[in-house]
């Protein structure tokens, strides 16, 4: 009978324990372990501050890092662009004048074309087409039994040119006495010069890259 | 068999009456509960023996259970109270082991 009583007491005190212990949590934990416990938390806590620091710091370079090889980037299009007008590799429009040159009956020397060529890039001019061809500073004229030849292209009169520049310096320039206009009217043509507010310079050069050259090495 | 049944209903009455452990006696139920068992398992050996007394086991069990909650005590005082309780239920758990084995041998000759 005593010993029934007491087995009642371990049952009781058993189950109330696993109860206790079940839902119990950190309240049934003695001090220093709580302490223990709080110091882990705390070290933790510190430690993943420091990594989120250190990430935060290397996302803030890569995005700087990116803004600069933009800024790069922007800078090395904006500059392919101006080559490319320059070199004749992409259309361009802006104010210029237009030429027609006709013959009356005899045919225009090769030369003279070319003067007015070399004529029109003194006045700045920045990108000239004659009928359907960019010209550029490869540009040649050669004279043929068929008439002129022009990279390799034969062109018939009339001869339309088309320049990108200041109108106002580069009509003054073609029109001097004893200039390209009067040099082409010596020879025979007729001039038909315009300013225009928007040329349309839209033919292209195809770039043959360099054989022999290549860049000199920076002297900084 | 009184006492088993005596087992059940104490585990019945803990059950349904949810009683909650006040917290100065929450780091020595545990190890009451502990030193109980070996004091129970102890008599399930001693009744196999057929030596089984009541008075033994009524001074086994309190005795068993009061040390072990001393020792904890004692062990707080001193802050040393996780390892003396590890201490406390490292022996008893191998004294449960010890007599679980000679009630087995009891039970299966083996």
């Amino acid at each position: 009978m005593l010993s029934a009583l007491l087995c009642a007491l371990l049952g009781f005190a058993l189950v109330v324990q696993v109860q206790q212990n079940r839902d119990g949590g950190l309240s049934t934990l003695r001090q220093d372990e709580l302490v223990r416990i709080l110091d882990e938390t705390t070290q933790r806590s510190d430690e993943l501050e420091q990594q989120a620091a250190s990430l935060r710091a290397q996302r803030a370079e890569l995005a700087s890092g990116n803004d600069t090889e933009r800024a790069a980037r922007e800078a090395a299009e904006e500059r392919a662009i101006v080559q490319g007008i320059l070199a004749g590799q992409l259309p361009a429009e802006g104010p210029g004048v237009e030429l027609v040159i006709r013959e009356t009956n005899d045919q225009i020397p090769a030369l003279v074309l070319y003067n007015l060529l070399e004529e029109l890039r003194n006045a700045g001019a920045e990108a000239v087409q004659l009928g359907e061809l960019r010209l550029t500073t490869s540009s040649y004229f050669i004279d043929t039994v068929d008439g002129i030849v022009v990279d390799g292209t034969l062109v018939e009169p009339p001869y339309r040119w088309r320049a990108i520049g200041n109108p106002d310096t580069i009509s003054p320039a073609l029109n001097m006495p004893g200039g390209a206009l009067a040099s082409v009217r010596n020879a025979g043509g007729t001039t038909d010069l315009r300013s225009v507010d928007l040329v349309q310079v839209d033919a292209t050069a195809s770039l043959v890259p360099p054989e022999h050259a290549s860049p000199a090495p920076d002297p900084g | 068999m009184i006492a088993v049944i005596g087992l059940l209903v104490g585990a019945l009455v803990g059950v349904f009456l949810e009683p909650t452990v006040p917290s100065a006696l929450q780091p020595y139920l545990p190890i009451a509960v502990v030193a109980a068992l070996d004091a129970l398992f102890g008599g399930l050996r001693a009744l196999l023996d057929g030596m089984f007394d009541d008075r033994v086991f009524l001074v086994s069990f309190l005795s068993n259970v009061v040390v072990a909650a001393l020792i904890v005590f004692l062990g707080d005082q001193l802050g040393v109270g996780t390892q003396l309780s590890t201490a406390v239920v490292v022996v008893l758990g191998i004294r449960i082991f010890s007599n679980a084995a000679a009630i087995r041998r009891h039970l299966f000759r083996a």
